[in-house]
């Protein structure tokens, strides 16, 4: 163990300026208004956005449990292969993180348009058009589609842990599939779980660009809230911090949520 | 005023240099008045802040205007663009950036005036604004006695639309076509607070410049009303939209409606019957500047005939210089849209200065309408606690039930 502990200081100096500093500035702005006295106007006047909320939230949690739900038999498969191939697999995986952001959602516009290659390749059978783009389960889609490697990686990790004898005892002793899954594989990833579920909900709840391209402007996020304070007609940036300060809370709830789960079962494994 | 796409720049200036042929020139002439070599030997940085795609840059055999500059006079341009008037306003406002020039939109410029963030201007070094700015482009209501911009474009807010799919007829409703329900899912609007309330307000035979939070509120029930058959609000994804046909109508600027026209033949525009936003973009000197004097050399050139036809021959904008608009090629000056007649601009307003209590309920308003769904969100919040609330019994059931186990 490195006792010395001034190797560290970089890093708290780096956390200090660009994130504890900044974070006190947000809160300050959020508790004052336009000539810095204090007030907790900013606050109440968040009530009259609560749809948008609302909305971020219900999308936010259902693009994470379909990522969840997606990820989790495909690590596990991930996890069981040759080495070469889950170098193989998981480089396939990363794949498409290796292009812009903007342009992979971009691309989705493109395929899920009215006169888009889904609903063109559809119409040569005689299906369709749907209407797919400029709705909330596209921005869903766009939400698992970009963070789903967010919820593999960490669970593909943990899962490459479970000793395969651990499985095969469960089974020798009588266990189906259904109770090795519930009893021996969710137990040992749930570092896995929670860690994926706070890397996907939290860049779920505060993204604005997805909402924008394939929610056509009309399914309203809480990012898209806050980035209309700053760059609208009434900058008003005291309420655009409270907002972004409510978004930190409510992401804060999410994590300690997970993070006590996790000790609890570390404490129960 | 809004230039975002590169891609459409690109397509703009091919088009321009096939039709006008722009000459490259070799050397700049400008007036023999003027001593433009004055700072030559003082090491000056000038950091000007503009729209993307909005000048003349060389490219394709315009004349690199920048450039230009620098080789007359000595002086460095540090040349940078923002691509709305709100992230300009919100850089300056928050100290971030020193610039010596900026070109900012009309309502913009009075908003900046009102909070003094510009240098009043010293027109004895801009004497090509008395020579060549015409007089129907000084002294508008975002800055009265022209103290503080000389005007560089303008343009008009007209309507897109695409000829195979939009009956001819209903190009007389004006602005009325992007409430029609024969095209219901086929319409984009302007994501943009300002943009959006100036359509509704003129369809409601208003101002575009609301005066009173209950025009607002009107306006926002009249985009409320349009919400159930627009399929998108956007802004510069109209390019893909419109070129590809994945939409039938929408109201954009009529400098990038030209360059989708090149694109897309099947798309055609009209200016609404009951008039439209004219924007002017003028350029200023923020407080602060470090160095004004040079500011305004740079803008006097930018006023330089040569200069000026440049650049509205690259970026086909319209111009209020008059020398430049004489010598500009015939087809682009007698384009109806980008010069329409008097009678026309007569029913066409500038979008001036909004107080504070109006903006900030814009702003709710307009939120309000994008979040608003005619066919009834309000099972989301009853869902949303249920969720809630099955998740923490959850939580209690499964601690009661390890607590028992534990007990054994």
């Amino acid at each position: 163990m490195i006792k010395n502990k001034s190797l560290a200081s970089p890093y708290i100096v780096w956390s200090v300026v660009f994130t504890a500093v900044p974070l006190a500035i947000v809160i300050y702005f959020a508790f004052t208004d336009k000539n810095g006295a204090f007030t907790l106007k900013n606050i109440m006047d968040i009530g009259q956005y609560t749809s948008v909320f609302v909305r971020s939230i219900v999308l936010a949690v259902i693009a994470t449990a379909v990522c969840l739900v997606l990820a989790f038999p495909l690590s596990f498969m991930l996890s069981r292969m040759r080495a070469s191939r889950q170098s193989m697999m998981l480089m396939l995986i990363m794949l498409p993180m290796w292009m812009n952001f903007l342009l992979r959602t971009y691309a989705w516009m493109t395929l899920l348009e009215r006169n888009g290659l889904i609903n063109r390749f559809l119409g040569l059978f005689g299906i369709g058009p749907f209407n797919l783009i400029n709705t909330s389960g596209a921005v869903v889609l766009g939400m698992v589609y970009n963070y789903l490697p967010y919820m593999i990686l960490p669970l593909y990790t943990i899962m490459t842990k479970i000793d395969p004898s651990v499985i095969e005892a469960a089974q020798d002793l009588g266990a189906g599939n259904l109770r090795v899954v519930t009893k021996v594989l969710i137990p040992l990833s749930m570092d896995g779980i929670t860690t994926g579920i706070t890397m996907v909900f939290v860049p779920s709840i505060s993204t604005f660009i997805i909402s924008r391209m394939l929610g056509g402007g009309s399914n309203l996020l809480i990012g898209d809230l806050i980035e209309l304070q700053f760059l609208g007609n009434s900058y008003n940036y005291n309420l655009g911090s409270a907002m972004s300060l409510m978004l930190m809370v409510i992401v804060l709830l999410c994590m300690s949520f997970t993070t006590a789960d996790s000790e609890e079962m570390e404490a129960m494994v | 005023m809004k230039k975002w796409s590169t891609r459409a720049a690109t397509a703009l200036l091919a088009a321009v240099c096939l039709s006008a042929g722009a000459p490259a020139f070799a050397e700049t002439q400008v007036d023999d008045g003027y001593d433009y070599t004055r700072f030559a030997d003082d090491n000056i940085t000038l950091n000007v802040y503009n729209w993307g795609e909005y000048i003349s840059d060389g490219s394709e055999d315009t004349l690199d205007v920048v450039a230009e500059f620098e080789a007359l006079t000595g002086i460095r341009v540090n040349y940078t663009t923002f691509d709305t008037n709100e992230s300009l306003y919100a850089k300056l406002k928050s100290g971030g950036g020193a610039y010596d020039v900026i070109i900012p939109s009309d309502y913009m410029i009075g908003k900046m005036a009102n909070e003094g963030m510009l240098e009043e201007l010293d027109f004895s070094n801009i004497p090509n604004y008395d020579k060549y700015i015409g007089d129907a482009y000084k002294n508008q209501s975002y800055d009265p006695e022209n103290k503080y911009s000389v005007p560089y474009m303008w343009g008009l807010v007209c309507v897109i639309y695409n000829t195979t799919m939009v009956d001819e007829g209903d190009t007389s409703t004006g602005w009325g076509i992007l409430w029609d329900e024969k095209y219901a899912g086929q319409i984009l609007m302007f994501n943009n607070s300002r943009d959006a309330f100036a359509i509704a307000g003129k369809m409601l035979g208003g101002s575009l410049n609301p005066s009173s939070v209950d025009e607002v509120e009107a306006s926002a029930e009249k985009l409320k009303q349009q919400k159930s058959v627009v399929q998108a609000y956007v802004m510069d994804e109209i390019f893909d939209k419109m070129g590809g046909g994945e939409a039938a109508v929408a109201p954009y600027y009529v400098g990038d409606g030209i360059t989708m026209m090149d694109d897309n033949p099947d798309l055609a525009m009209y200016l609404p019957g009951e008039g439209t936003n004219i924007y002017i973009d003028a350029m200023c000197i923020p407080k602060g500047a470090r160095n004004k004097e040079a500011a305004e050399m740079f803008i006097n050139f930018m006023c330089e005939t040569q200069i000026a036809l440049a650049n509205v021959e690259a970026i086909c904008y319209s111009t209020p210089h008059t020398a430049a608009l004489e010598l500009l090629d015939e087809e682009m000056r007698d384009n109806e849209f980008m010069y329409p007649d008097d009678d026309y601009l007569a029913l066409c307003e500038t979008m001036s200065v909004l107080p504070d209590e109006i903006n900030s309920a814009m702003d709710a308003a307009w939120s309000s309408v994008r979040s608003y769904d005619a066919t009834g969100n309000a099972w989301i919040m009853p869902l949303l606690l249920v969720v809630m609330l099955a998740l923490a019994i959850f939580g209690f059931v499964r601690k009661a039930i390890r607590r028992r186990k534990r007990d054994y």
